[in-house]
């Protein structure tokens, strides 16, 4: 990503300020990352040629204390409103990848109107029993990197998990996964579904739903669940894509969401 | 010194095969493939049996723990082999380490039967209140790291307030909401059954033991050169809080073989330790490095000192093919041998720790019952009576001992009455 700025926002709630990254200027799209943490390949970049782009950290991804006052969804949404609200953000397009789709189906499903456009990249938040969501919490490294990605020699891939040389690089990516993966498995472990099923059809947004044609983690089933749940949901698979999409395809990816987000 | 006959109560018959069949004991071994629950009737028969017979033979106390889901221990609830070992008639210390609370919704039922089993024994528990393994608070019991200590304290602090104040009471918690707390029975024991704490060396179990003044006890399986700096760091937390250096503030857990000589007890013991090492230890490091159960400050110490239980380093690379040196010596993952070796590893490990409380692991995986009780006899008849004495000159006292247990060395009285005698 270039250009960035990293804002820290103070959050209304007494949470530690969220470092919300920016860019560009127009209409307001706010993207929301998955249970990696901010992976967007060059998403947000080619978003940011025509749109303002904010993307927020995870709650808690900063300051694991932040979770002993956040119990369960409702908590997680009212603290993502609070952030919108102190951006001055009142209606605007939402893009959630993984576990971020997750948030921004509940989050469209519980303020309808809110919501111009919302995209989901291969959300979480459903479970079917025939197609388990993968447990990548209680995996290792290499097996978790099975799961995300379609392609491991894919050279976008190998050069984004090219572990760092610098010990002090090496300790800091060890400090940020293990923020990440803890403050989201608050809010899902062990299965990640909390009745978002039943919210869905408040959906008013216009939705497109983007997954990876290969997705280990959440397969490819799911994509037609949300499809058929959200009224007049569109979708766009992506070919030779794990549940990385815009990482693993970033041109066949930016190109579906921007036509979409316009 | 008091020392306690620990009992594991795993599954002592897995396969020669299972490291390569199986990416994990603990969580996800297959129950149908590997559990015959007829062999665990068995098993479970010889638990009581080996623990019985260490009451018979005056160790200080008979120890359980509880874990789920894992082919080296699956005590599941522990209360229920206690409760049989509190119906005896004896005055052993009964030491469960513990129920693992974070995993009881609502955790007033730990309180009630923690009380009920210190009515039946006539004050005898020792009540272990440990945070859990991340294997089976988030692995079996489904718990979001994050929650696991959250609801440690939050249920520890149910328990003893249960304990001491008087009900009915209300508790308005995060995790639990109880308009009447008023258990039947309240323990024996005044204010409350000593409360132990277990851990595998993380910060914050310390910290919570030195601000409770309870005694804390590491378990793990690398040996007293490999704990020194877990120990060492658990000292320093004493010390930093002004509170004195009784050994007694302190346990640890041990696995023990003896036999008549240091060559005889390689012949009979190394294959079961070896086996131990091997599929004991084979945990997933997916499962047992999960993030978010240690804090943060708990996840850079163990960066930085490279030391956990449930890390790579805990299980040697090769155990299948350890030496009996490498185990007894260069490690001293295992204290075995002679009497005469033993005693001299027992107490060289025990003074380098400050331990007090001694948790001897006499059944290791594999071992049948006759072995085990073999061990257990030779135990109890020629390294007992030399290291009880430990830390009696020093004066120390042991102010975490059950009430309703002997105060003092138990192995004497068994010598005198012949209780100890074969059955």
């Amino acid at each position: 990503m270039n250009g960035f700025e990293v804002t820290h926002l103070p959050h209304p709630g007494g949470f530690v300020a969220n470092p919300v990254i920016g860019k560009g200027s127009g209409r307001p799209v706010v993207c929301l990352h998955g249970l990696f943490g901010h992976e967007w390949g060059g998403l947000l970049d080619d978003l940011a040629t025509t749109r303002q782009v904010v993307a927020p950290a995870h709650a808690g991804s900063v300051d694991l204390a932040d979770l002993e006052r956040l119990d369960g969804i409702p908590d997680l949404l009212l603290y993502y409103d609070d952030l919108f609200r102190t951006l001055g953000l009142d209606r605007f397009d939402l893009v959630g990848h993984s576990f971020g789709g997750m948030v921004a189906a509940e989050y469209a499903a519980t303020w309808p109107e809110r919501i111009g456009k919302l995209v989901l990249i291969d959300p979480l938040g459903l479970w079917n029993e025939a197609h388990p969501v993968a447990d990548h919490l209680l995996s290792t490294p290499p097996v978790q990197n099975a799961m995300r990605f379609h392609d491991l020699a894919n050279s976008r891939v190998a050069a984004y998990l090219k572990p760092p040389t610098d010990p002090g690089d090496i300790q800091a990516g060890l400090l940020r996964r293990f923020l990440v993966l803890a403050s989201t498995a608050h809010f899902i472990h062990p299965i990640p579904e909390r009745g978002l099923r039943r919210r869905l059809r408040r959906i008013a947004a216009e939705t497109l739903i983007v997954w990876g044609a290969d997705d280990r983690l959440t397969p490819r089933p799911y994509a037609d669940e949300f499809a058929a749940a959200i009224a007049g949901a569109r979708l766009e698979v992506i070919a030779d894509a794990g549940h990385t999409p815009q990482l693993e395809q970033g041109t066949a990816t930016s190109k579906v969401v921007r036509n979409f987000l316009g | 010194m008091k020392t306690i006959a620990f009992h594991f109560q795993g599954y002592r018959d897995l396969p020669d095969d299972f490291n390569k069949r199986y990416p994990s004991i603990w969580v996800t071994p297959p129950n149908d493939e590997l559990c015959d629950p007829e062999k665990v009737g068995q098993y479970f028969r010889w638990n009581i049996d080996e623990l019985t017979l260490a009451d018979e033979l005056g160790f200080d106390g008979v120890g359980i723990n509880e874990h789920h889901q894992n082919g080296y221990g699956f005590s599941v609830s522990p209360n229920l082999i206690a409760s049989i070992l509190a119906n005896r008639k004896s005055d052993a210390a009964i030491v469960v380490l513990g129920n693992t609370i974070p995993m009881y919704q609502p955790p007033i039922r730990v309180a009630e039967e923690y009380a009920l089993l210190d009515c039946l024994s006539g004050g005898r528990l020792v009540a272990g209140l440990p945070v859990g393994s991340p294997m089976d608070n988030v692995g079996c019991y489904g718990n979001p790291p994050t929650l696991v200590r959250p609801r440690y304290y939050e249920a520890h602090d149910l328990i003893k307030q249960a304990w001491t104040r008087p009900g009915p009471f209300t508790f308005n918690g995060r995790f639990t909401k109880l308009r009447y707390v008023n258990p039947w029975p309240k323990p024996i024991q005044k204010p409350h059954p000593p409360i132990w704490l277990a851990g595998g060396g993380s910060v914050e179990t310390w910290k919570f033991a030195v601000d409770n003044n309870y005694t804390y006890s590491y378990l793990s399986f690398l040996g007293h050169p490999a704990a020194k700096v877990l120990m060492d760091g658990y000292w320093r937390e004493v010390e930093k809080a002004g509170l004195d250096d009784n050994p007694y503030r302190a346990g640890f857990a041990q696995i023990v073989v003896v036999a008549d000589t240091d060559a005889e007890a390689e012949r009979i013991y190394l294959p079961h330790l070896r086996n131990f090492y091997a599929k004991a230890l084979h945990i997933d490091p997916g499962i047992g490095g999960v993030p978010g159960v240690q804090t943060l400050a708990s996840y850079k110490h163990g960066l930085e000192t490279g030391a956990s239980s449930y890390r790579p380093g805990a299980r040697p690379t090769k155990p299948e093919e350890m030496t009996w040196k490498e185990l007894t010596r260069d490690s001293m993952r295992v204290i075995g041998g002679s009497p005469d070796t033993v005693v001299a590893d027992i107490e060289a490990a025990v003074r380098n720790l400050r331990i007090g409380h001694l948790m001897v692991l006499m059944q290791v995986q594999s071992m049948d019952n006759e072995l085990t009780r073999y061990n257990t006899r030779l135990f109890a008849e020629k390294v007992l009576p030399r290291i009880s004495g430990i830390w009696d000159k020093e004066g120390y006292v042991d102010h975490w001992w059950p009430q309703g247990a002997a105060k003092t060395s138990r192995h004497l009285a068994a010598t005198k009455t012949g209780a100890g005698a074969v059955r």
